[in-house]
This record gives structure tokens, C-alpha cells and sequence, in this order.
């Protein structure tokens, strides 16, 4: 009996492995060797950009599965991101256990919060499913500010860092962006992809074809809101300290991972990773500007009008316009299920 | 086969459907003919299970359709050819019919179907590997329609197939919808298209403001005095 079905298996691999293409296995390659051939160009500095970039193309990608793939805009997706910094900051102020954990277990609690969140908003569709979440990441926010008992409120939690250096931050981020983008490119290239698409393109038709909608929008937002959480718990280990504010922030999580999506390429595989590298760079040059202050945000929004404008699927989604004239014109623009997948 | 039993429908405050009743026996071609928001959309909304019934009752063989949720009304056979074809247009042709075709039973004799659509309509063929939303108009209806057969349906219920369409593919869609009624399925069909309906339906029932005004056989219907002043404009 097993013999069959391993090979159907391993036939389905052999596919996946296929559609993958090589693009994977070289950006992941070139950056697992940067540190060992090109050590000499990196500094502290350097890494940590390349760390928070790794770490939001995760939350990018997350968003990305819900918002871009099924459909589903989200602008509360601190709750989840929050909930993963304070399982792992918890686990060591309350526990004493290694908030490493937080890594996998932040995953589980916000699945959990997840049934809930899904249980009340996916009641609703569209712009009123977009606010209901913002709503509930404010909620969030506000209970872990105030119920110092718990979470120890605005003071927040500070953890010791496990390590001095930069380096193993580094691989281990690296590491989970990579199993990030394989797991939601695996979802997407099964049924569930379909089932997703299709409740974007029309949520009631894809009912009337036998889809439960409901369920597969809850299934989305669980595997969305796990890798969520997982950047949350990640960001607490690294930065060593957590409140509030930060982590269940409304402009600096929940819409800074919005942008990321789209600048990338809503419902593009690569969208997110170049959308994080974009803004993580943009970020960082207004810092440099002493006049700029918090300006960033205003040019920020200003990005965000003209994208949405100019290249509504993102960087990635319409490469062809950005070099478009250095090519001749294209006739046809792909949509973003067949970008990348014909 | 499907008895409408005294259906109310409300969306939110409002009451859309009052007291409906018909039936659609096997074999037929029925026809639901009306003007705009007489309630003839949410009448087959009500029967997939998309708008929820304050009262009265839907049964498909004896069986009551409308405890079931909206997702399992197609593993009864029931297709719905929703109105503005609702295709999913980033995703292509052939993408699109094998959505039609995920229920148990239709799922085993996918390429079967597939290539009995494809023998249907040759222009769905030629267009296999397009995105549904860059298709014409007609080529649209055509898929939406490919995609209700897909699901092997015992009835198939058409929401407006002639809606913005020109009048030769009009004609070519009702002549499909002629064409599957001799495949042996039951057709419940929706329309504003009042005068060719009825040439092609065995029975109609005209709706007005949410209630059931009149109803027969199409033959007499035609030749009724309401309804040729008031839908046949003669």
C-alpha cells in the first residue's frame, strides 16, 4: 500500500522541485555563503539591515498568503506579530524558559487567536473584514499595554540576548524566511491554492462550486498569522526587548507589512522579499538625512500612491513596466496567478 | 424534482421574496421571467444556499436543500450559472472548468467533461490557456456555462445568460441551453429576455415585486393579454 502512494509523492516533490526553479536555491545560496566569501564587506551594521529585511520579507510573505493570495486585506497583522514577540518574551519573564521557543509556540498561540479573530471577522467581507481586524490589533495593543499584571504593560520585556554577534541571528532568520517562502509556496501550488484564488476572484461563486469558503479563509489566515508570529518571536530573541507599542504597532507593523506586500507584488512569490528589501533601504537613507526626522512615513505613503497607481501588482508583478523601455513594449501583462506559475 | 415551498427572503430589513412557491419537475425547462428586482436573482441565490430563507422551505427529492450550507448544494446535483458569469478571471480557461468540477463524482470524470465542454463550445477549446477575464462577452457565458456543466449536474439553473450580449450570441446561448436540456438536465432559468424564454421553456412563472402574478405553461403565456402588454410590448 505505502509503495504507490510514496511514489505519488515523490512524483508531487519531483513537480514542486520543478516549478521552484533555480531562483530559490541561488538567492538563499548566495546569501548562506555572503558571510564566509564576502565576510570582509559586512559590518554589524550591514547585517542588521539584511536581518530586518529576511524578517519582514517573513511577515510579507505571511500577509501575502491572506491578503494578496486569498484575498482577505488584513491591517491588523500586529495582533499576530505581537503575539509571537510576547509568547517567546513571556515564556522567559513568567517561565524562565528560553524564549527561543517563542519561535514555534508564538505560532500556535496566534493560530489560536487566529480561530478567533477569523471567527469574528470573516463574518464580514472586504473593507468591513479590513477594519474589523485593524479593530482587534488596537484591542490587542491596548490589553497587553494595560494588563500590567500579565504582560508588565508599557514597560515591556526585556530578555538577554543568546548572542553577541550578529552572525547567528543571522543564518537562523535566514533559515526561517527560506522554510517561510517554501511552505506558502508549496500551499499555493496544491488545491488549496486554487480554493484560495478562487475565493478572492469570487467568494461566492467559489462557494456554489463546493468550496467551504469559510473554512479555507480560516486555513489561510492560520498558516498566515503562524508565520506572523513567527517574525514576532524572532524580533524578541534579536532585539532583546519588546513593549506594547512596538510590536502591536498599527502604522510600524500592521501597514509597514501591507507595503512591503504590495510595493513587492501582491500575490507574487518574490513580491514580499524585494518589497522588504525596498523599504528596509528607503527606511534606513531618510535616517541617514538629519532634516528628515520621522518623514519617512509621509514618503512612505507618497510610495505607496504612486505604486498603487503606476504599478498596481508591485515591483515584482510589473518588472515589464520598470524596464519596460528598454525592451520593447509587451503586449500582454500576466496576472498574478499566471506571473509565475503558467 | 425541486418544489419552492412558500419562501420568505430578506436582505437585512428589507423583504425581497414573499411567499414564493413553484416547482420544477425532471426533464423540464422552467423559466422565472420578471423585471428588474422582482426577486428572480435572489430566488436561485435562495436555492444555492447563498441567501438564507426567514421561511418556507426548498426541497430537491424529497429532501429539504435548505438546511444545507451554500458549499454542499452542488454534491446534490444543483449548478448555478451565476448572473455576470462571476468567473474567476485570473485564472484561465481550463482552470476555471476544473473549479467546476471539485465535488466527488464530477472529480473522476474530469478530462471526460472537460473534453465534452470542449466539444460544446470549440471556442473554449481554442482558448484553454487565456485568462477568463480577457474573453468577450459571449466566450464569458459560454465558460460560465462550461464551468455549471462541469459539476455533472442534475439541474442546472441559469441567471440571466443573455445579460449584455449581443443578439446573435443570444441566440446561441439559448440554443446551448437547448442543447443541455437534451443531455437529460433540468433547466431553471432566469430572464428578462422575456420572448425567447418562453419559446424555449416548457412553463414560466412571471414574478413581480417578489411574488409569483401568474404562471403556466409557455404556450399559453404567450398568448396571454398581460403579458404580451406588459413584457412582450405588442
Amino acid at each position: 500500500m505505502s509503495e504507490p502512494n510514496a511514489a505519488v509523492s515523490a512524483n508531487k516533490l519531483m513537480d514542486f522541485l520543478k516549478e521552484l526553479g533555480p531562483a530559490f536555491w541561488i538567492v538563499v545560496a548566495v546569501l548562506a555563503l555572503l558571510p564566509v566569501v564576502g565576510g570582509f564587506l559586512l559590518n554589524d551594521y550591514i547585517y542588521h539591515l539584511i536581518i530586518l529585511t529576511l524578517m519582514w520579507s517573513i511577515m510579507g510573505m505571511a500577509w501575502n498568503l491572506l491578503g494578496g493570495f486569498t484575498g482577505q486585506v488584513s491591517f491588523g497583522h500586529a495582533a499576530f506579530f505581537g503575539t509571537g514577540a510576547y509568547t517567546g518574551g513571556l515564556l522567559a519573564f513568567k517561565l524562565g524558559i528560553s524564549a527561543w521557543y517563542g519561535l514555534l509556540l508564538g505560532g500556535f498561540v496566534a493560530v489560536a487567536l487566529g480561530a478567533v479573530i477569523g471567527w469574528i471577522c470573516f463574518r464580514l467581507r472586504g473593507p468591513y473584514f479590513a477594519l474589523a481586524t485593524l479593530a482587534l490589533a488596537e484591542i490587542m495593543r491596548l490589553v497587553a499595554n494595560n494588563w500590567v499584571d500579565f504582560t508588565n504593560g508599557p514597560m515591556g520585556i526585556q530578555v538577554q540576548r543568546t548572542f553577541t554577534t550578529k552572525l547567528p541571528y543571522y543564518y537562523i532568520v535566514l533559515t526561517l524566511a527560506a522554510v517561510t517562502y517554501l511552505v506558502i509556496r508549496a500551499v499555493i501550488a496544491s488545491k488549496l491554492g486554487y480554493y484560495f484564488v478562487a475565493i478572492r476572484e469570487d467568494q461566492d461563486a467559489a462557494e456554489a462550486m463546493g468550496i467551504p469558503t469559510a473554512r479555507y479563509k480560516r486555513l489561510s489566515l492560520y498558516f498566515s498569522a503562524f508565520f506572523m508570529a513567527m517574525a514576532g518571536a524572532f524580533y524578541m530573541v534579536y532585539m532583546g526587548y519588546i513593549d506594547p507599542h512596538v510590536v502591536y504597532a498599527l502604522h510600524d507593523i500592521s501597514i509597514i507589512t501591507i507595503m512591503v506586500a504590495m510595493v513587492g507584488g501582491v500575490a507574487t512569490f518574490w513580491g514580499p522579499p524585494v518589497g522588504a528589501l525596498i523599504m528596509i533601504l528607503i527606511g534606513e537613507l531618510f535616517r541617514r538625512l538629519p532634516w528628515a526626522g520621522t518623514a519617512h512615513l509621509t514618503f512612505f505613503g507618497i510610495l505607496l500612491i504612486v505604486i498603487i497607481i503606476y504599478m498596481p501588482n508591485g515591483v515584482v508583478g510589473d518588472t515589464h513596466k520598470l524596464f519596460g523601455f528598454l525592451r520593447r513594449p509587451v503586449s500582454r501583462a500576466p496576472g498574478p496567478m499566471t506571473a509565475e506559475k503558467p | 424534482m425541486l418544489q419552492v415551498k412558500d419562501i420568505d427572503v430578506f436582505y437585512g430589513d428589507v423583504q425581497v421574496l414573499w411567499g414564493l412557491s413553484f416547482e420544477v419537475h425532471q426533464g423540464e425547462v422552467v423559466a422565472l421571467v420578471g423585471a428588474n428586482g422582482a426577486g428572480k436573482s435572489t430566488t436561485l441565490r435562495a436555492i444555492s444556499g447563498l441567501a438564507p430563507l426567514r421561511r418556507g422551505e426548498i426541497m430537491l427529492r424529497q429532501q429539504p436543500l435548505h438546511q444545507t450550507p451554500g458549499y454542499r448544494i452542488i454534491e446534490h446535483g444543483v449548478a448555478h450559472v451565476p448572473e455576470a458569469r462571476r468567473l474567476f478571471s485570473d485564472m484561465t480557461v481550463r482552470e476555471n472548468l476544473i473549479m467546476g468540477s471539485l465535488k466527488k463524482g464530477a472529480r473522476e470524470q474530469r478530462e471526460q467533461s472537460l473534453e465534452q465542454v470542449f466539444h460544446t463550445f470549440p471556442r473554449l477549446a481554442e482558448r484553454a490557456r487565456q485568462l477568463a477575464g480577457t474573453l468577450s462577452g459571449g466566450e464569458q457565458q459560454m465558460l460560465a456555462i462550461g464551468r455549471g456543466l462541469m459539476s455533472k449536474p442534475k439541474l442546472l439553473m441559469f441567471d440571466e445568460p443573455s445579460l449584455g450580449l449581443a443578439p446573435i450570441v443570444v441566440k446561441q446561448i439559448f440554443e446551448v441551453v437547448r442543447q443541455v436540456r437534451e443531455q437529460g438536465v433540468t433547466v431553471l432559468i432566469v430572464e428578462q429576455n422575456v420572448t425567447q424564454t418562453l419559446q424555449i421553456a416548457d412553463r414560466a412563472y412571471v414574478l413581480e415585486n417578489g411574488r409569483i402574478t401568474l404562471e403556466g405553461p409557455c404556450r399559453e403565456l404567450i398568448t396571454n393579454d398581460y403579458v404580451k402588454k406588459a413584457y412582450l410590448g405588442i
